[in-house]
């Protein structure tokens, strides 16, 4: 049966993975996501369970490894955080090139510099055309549901992606809330025995992993990898189906909240929305209509099915926790402003950075963006696209 | 090899005929190239041991003739060759 437990998001994401039981991990340690690797490693190192697991000398040869391990049949998993990110980069898209389930926490957190620890999304951002799927948590029990549907996702034969598991470094990883885990035998019995698709140990059928490929080819072997992210989505939603017949908990592409009948909106991923829907009630209370859309599953991108759901709202702000530098606007907005344009749904569209480097973000800043779509619905019109919550000016 | 449409490629490139390098020919990049002239030739097979490819050619133990689907025309075959007068000279080969 499935137990409440008061625990963190890191001994969460350890505990799914105890219970996934992955044949190899390969990690190295990087606040605020070394203690998901330091609690693993002490339940191999307690025989709780018989995974492989490589200390490497840093995050470049954890993610190397962990493509090793993944493309001789292995199901494998590591962790990471910002620069530790960073600097597997040009093993990550191998990871998601060569088309390896490989399953992956990433605990958001600013990019340096200057150095910093605290959450932000510059680093899965970051790697947003890198060719994994990423879900993002809002919470623990979020964190720790996708972190068990990440690896049927993965594995499907159809899909055979990387599946990037973010969640807020520090308000998620390190506070403690409510969560239901589910028994081991549930989530084993979930997740089946991996049948690798592909393996270099099958000595009567040798392979060669990651080949060459020039001007003749390279190009033909990318459009393949972006279908398989184009059809990655139904899957998506069918390992959500099958979860909540394990879990009770269902889960989509997105949630809302109140959004059916609202008039201004707020797009924020992460534990942000958590926040903001208590601003939703209170807003609510007084007789605006204020909704709220919380993206999971950011690549693949549900362009039209997120166009669909925000179309009829008169003003929407776009909330981004980490900022592209390129004179125009955060990540998220760029994309959904170009879902909602071609879309051709008349809502006018703002742009907020916030929260970089852990700024706190309190139910007064939300506030701060309602009253501000509030103004906009009005009038009709955009004041100023790009706007920074929180900063001291 | 027939140039194949994305739809045909193996999911993430992975390469499942062993050996289909043969299938590749290399030869392509080539500028210039070694002619063989076999009335010269001594059979030493000095060419063959140092071409860096597999493009030397040699039939029951004798030398004959480049195999220019993969040599490269580096031209250590021809400079190796201690003929008298060079069974390989580089230029612009048929
Ligand atoms: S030119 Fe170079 S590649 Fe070609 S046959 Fe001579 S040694 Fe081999
Ligand atoms: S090195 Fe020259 S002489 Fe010797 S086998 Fe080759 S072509 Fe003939």
């Amino acid at each position: 049966m499935a137990q409440k437990v008061a625990i963190t998001g890191n001994e969460a994401v350890a505990l799914a993975m105890k219970q996934i039981n992955p044949d190899v991990v390969a990690a190295y340690p990087i606040t605020p996501q070394t203690e998901i690797v330091q609690i693993f490693s002490t339940y191999v190192n307690n025989g709780l369970i018989d995974t492989e697991f490589v200390t490497v000398e840093s995050e470049h040869s954890a993610m190397s490894a962990t493509v090793g391990a993944a493309s001789a049949g292995a199901r494998a998993m590591t962790a990471t955080s910002a620069n530790g990110l960073a600097l597997m980069w040009e093993i990550v898209y191998i990871a998601a090139s060569n088309r390896l389930p490989i399953v992956m926490p990433v605990v958001n957190r600013a990019l340096s510099g200057p150095i910093n620890i605290h959450c932000d999304h510059s680093d899965a951002m970051g790697a947003r055309d890198s060719g994994w799927i990423q879900l993002w948590s809002e919470n623990t029990q979020e964190a720790y549901d996708n972190m068990i549907q990440a690896v049927r996702l993965a594995e499907n034969p159809n899909v055979q992606l990387p599946v990037m598991v973010c969640m807020d470094g520090f308000i998620i990883s390190h506070a403690m809330e409510n969560a239901e885990v589910l028994p081991d035998e549930v989530v084993r019995e979930f997740i089946g025995d991996y049948t690798p698709q592909k393996t270099l140990l099958d000595k009567e059928n040798p392979v060669t992993a990651g080949p060459l490929a020039f001007t003749d080819s390279y190009f033909e072997f990318k459009r393949a990898q972006a279908e398989a992210m184009i059809q990655a989505k139904p899957y998506v939603l069918e390992v959500a189906r099958e979860y909540a017949k394990v879990s009770g908990r269902e889960y989509g592409l997105f949630e809302t909240y109140k959004l059916e009948d609202a008039e201004v909106g707020i797009v924020v991923l992460g534990s942000t929305a958590g926040t903001a829907k208590n601003v939703v009630d209170k807003l609510r209370g007084q007789g605006f209509k204020a909704g709220l859309l919380k993206p999971r599953v950011f690549r693949p991108f549900p362009a039209e099915e997120l166009a669909t759901a925000l179309g009829h709202l008169k003003a929407l702000a776009v909330m981004d926790r980490a900022d592209s530098f390129n004179a125009f606007s955060g990540p998220l907005f760029a994309e959904i402003t170009a879902a909602m344009y071609d879309s051709g749904a008349q809502t006018k569209i703002v742009n907020y950075i916030y929260g970089l480097g852990g700024r706190d973000v309190g139910l007064g800043d939300i506030e701060k963006v309602y009253g501000h779509l509030a103004r906009i619905a009005e009038s009709g019109k955009v004041d100023q696209r790009l706007n920074y919550l929180g900063v001291r000016e | 090899m027939t140039a194949k449409g994305w739809r045909d490629t193996v999911p993430g490139g992975w390469i499942k005929e062993a050996g289909n390098a043969l299938e590749y020919k290399t030869g392509s990049w080539r500028s210039i190239g070694p002619v063989f002239i076999p009335e010269n030739c001594i059979n030493c097979l000095f060419c063959w041991a140092f071409c860096p490819d597999d493009a030397i050619m040699v039939k029951d133990g004798k030398m004959v003739g480049v195999n220019y689907d993969y040599c490269k025309g580096c031209g250590i075959c021809a400079r190796e060759c201690p003929a008298k007068n060079k069974a390989l000279v580089m230029g612009e080969e048929g």
